[in-house]
């Protein structure tokens, strides 16, 4: 009985696993090791800032990756900020293209190992 | 042509409404706290202007154009346009006034009979012009192709609207076919020296975002426009200003009918700065309707929230002392010019 309570409390709590507030509350993260959060959101402003690459160059390379990894929230963020920093539609499926290409190009890749099997294997 | 809120019926013409929505918790019961409060915590509890150096006049609501974001609610089914009487207030108010620079908007300001004649009235005086030029205005018809030429006899500063290097972008703020008009228009200020190093004569361009969502670094974003615009058409500009769009007028129906109110609002909210407060435009602008009347700043202008002191709220009543000493009116659409680095006619703002 017990456990039927705390899954459908859980039930309640968590309609889906990915909730679209919580990227608000990324920051919530220092209430449970609140120095290991600072030296990271410290560390992550920096990376963010202009520096060789402009911000907005590092947005875009953030949005590609938000979708190499598919973490919805760095797709909503980063689609955003691509936005806020002038980048246009085109610039940003750009973006998303060369995630495809280096997804793709690394299980195409990998067919020379499949390749080099095949001739150590057959006749 | 889509047309002005105002033309449709549209419920959000009317400001009333307006306030009505920024001031009720949003959909998601979210309750956005009182910018009158916030800026009391800023140390401002009487929210006064600084010195008024700036007149803003808007000359009329016409418009050649219909961008999705107006908060003027401009355009070609608009017919309010100042008249040369309330002009010759306006220059009466300048004489010997301590006011450096007229803004003069719209609407398209060019539409206008009597905008050129104002103009040269207003140069007369001694003070900076500046003309928000939409662009598309001086390839709208042929008389209007000699404005570059006025504009330079004038010496008047040239601001103008455009979004986006992308035409795309452009185009779904502003209207099919803007921007390739507006690249023209860009090309024949050129011509003429306008946004050329060293010709003393200054074409700046004003970014929006073209949706829910605040603008980045204007440094930054001028240095792409530039490299943008100057490798695609060859076009030279002074400096680029990146404001906010309020949520008033269309961009708020465009914000409530797009289910993007209360993530915009939660956004301007969590980005106030402090430190932007104290150089809002209202601080060292008036702002003129086209009917005469005056007030803190176009967007207060828009939602018709007039001066609170009788003695000076029509421009043939100017009172300078009496203006200089008023308490600013601030609603909930003031976070608009204090989201991230600011933001006035003049772009970012924060020191």
């Amino acid at each position: 009985m017990y456990s039927t309570n705390r899954y459908l409390k859980f039930k309640k709590m968590n309609k889906t696993y990915y909730n679209a507030e919580d990227l608000g509350k990324f920051g919530n993260i220092g209430e449970f090791q609140p120095e290991l959060a600072k030296k990271f959101f410290d560390y992550y402003g920096e990376v963010f800032k202009d520096g060789a690459l402009t911000a907005r160059e590092k947005s875009l390379i953030a949005l590609a990756v938000a979708h190499a990894i598919q973490c919805p929230y760095c797709i909503d963020a980063y689609t955003t900020d691509s936005l806020e920093k002038g980048a246009d539609e085109q610039q940003m499926m750009e973006a998303i293209h060369v995630t495809a290409a280096i997804r793709g190009g690394a299980s195409l890749v990998h067919g020379v190992q499949m390749m080099n099997k095949v001739k150590e294997i057959t006749m | 042509m889509i047309k002005s809120l105002k033309a449709q019926n549209n419920t959000l013409s009317d400001t009333f409404i307006q306030l009505q929505v920024l001031n009720t918790p949003a959909g998601s019961g979210k309750v956005f706290p009182s910018f009158k409060d916030k800026i009391k915590e800023s140390g401002f509890s009487k929210f006064s202007p600084t010195k008024i150096e700036i007149l803003q006049i808007n000359v009329g609501k016409m418009c050649n154009q219909v961008c999705k974001h107006c908060h003027v609610d401009a355009g070609p089914d608009r017919k309010e346009i100042m008249t040369r009487d309330t002009m010759e207030h306006c220059l009466a108010a300048l004489e010997g006034s301590a006011i450096t620079t007229v803004d003069l908007t719209g609407g398209a300001p060019e539409m206008n009979p009597d905008f050129r004649w104002f103009v040269t009235e207003i140069t007369k005086l001694g003070k900076k012009v500046i003309v928000r030029c939409n662009l598309t205005i001086i390839v709208a018809n042929p008389k209007y192709y000699d404005l570059p030429d006025f504009f330079k006899e004038n010496h008047v500063e040239v601001a103008s609207s455009l979004p986006h290097f992308s035409a795309k972008r452009t185009d779904s703020q502003r209207g099919d076919g803007v921007f390739v008009a507006s690249i023209k228009a860009l090309q024949m200020l050129n011509a003429v020296g306008y946004g050329i190093v060293n010709s003393g004569l200054i074409l700046n361009l004003i970014y929006n975002p073209g949706g829910a969502f605040l603008p980045g670094s204007q440094s930054s974003l001028e240095k792409e426009f530039k490299t943008r615009l100057s490798r695609d058409y060859g076009i030279n500009f002074t400096n680029l200003f990146a404001i906010t769009n309020l949520p008033i007028s269309r961009f708020l129906d465009y914000l409530v009918s797009s289910g993007n109110y209360d993530a915009y609002m939660e956004k301007l909210v969590n980005a106030y700065n402090p430190a932007a407060v104290g150089n809002v435009m209202c601080r060292n602008t008036v702002s003129v309707g086209w009917d005469g009347y005056l007030f803190d700043c176009d967007f207060n202008q828009m939602l018709d929230l007039k001066l609170k002191d009788p003695t000076s709220i029509h421009i043939a009543d100017y009172n300078n002392e009496v203006l200089t000493n008023r308490e600013i009116i601030v609603n909930q659409h003031c976070y608009g010019c204090t989201a991230g680095a600011g933001s006035s006619c003049g772009g970012e703002i924060s020191p």
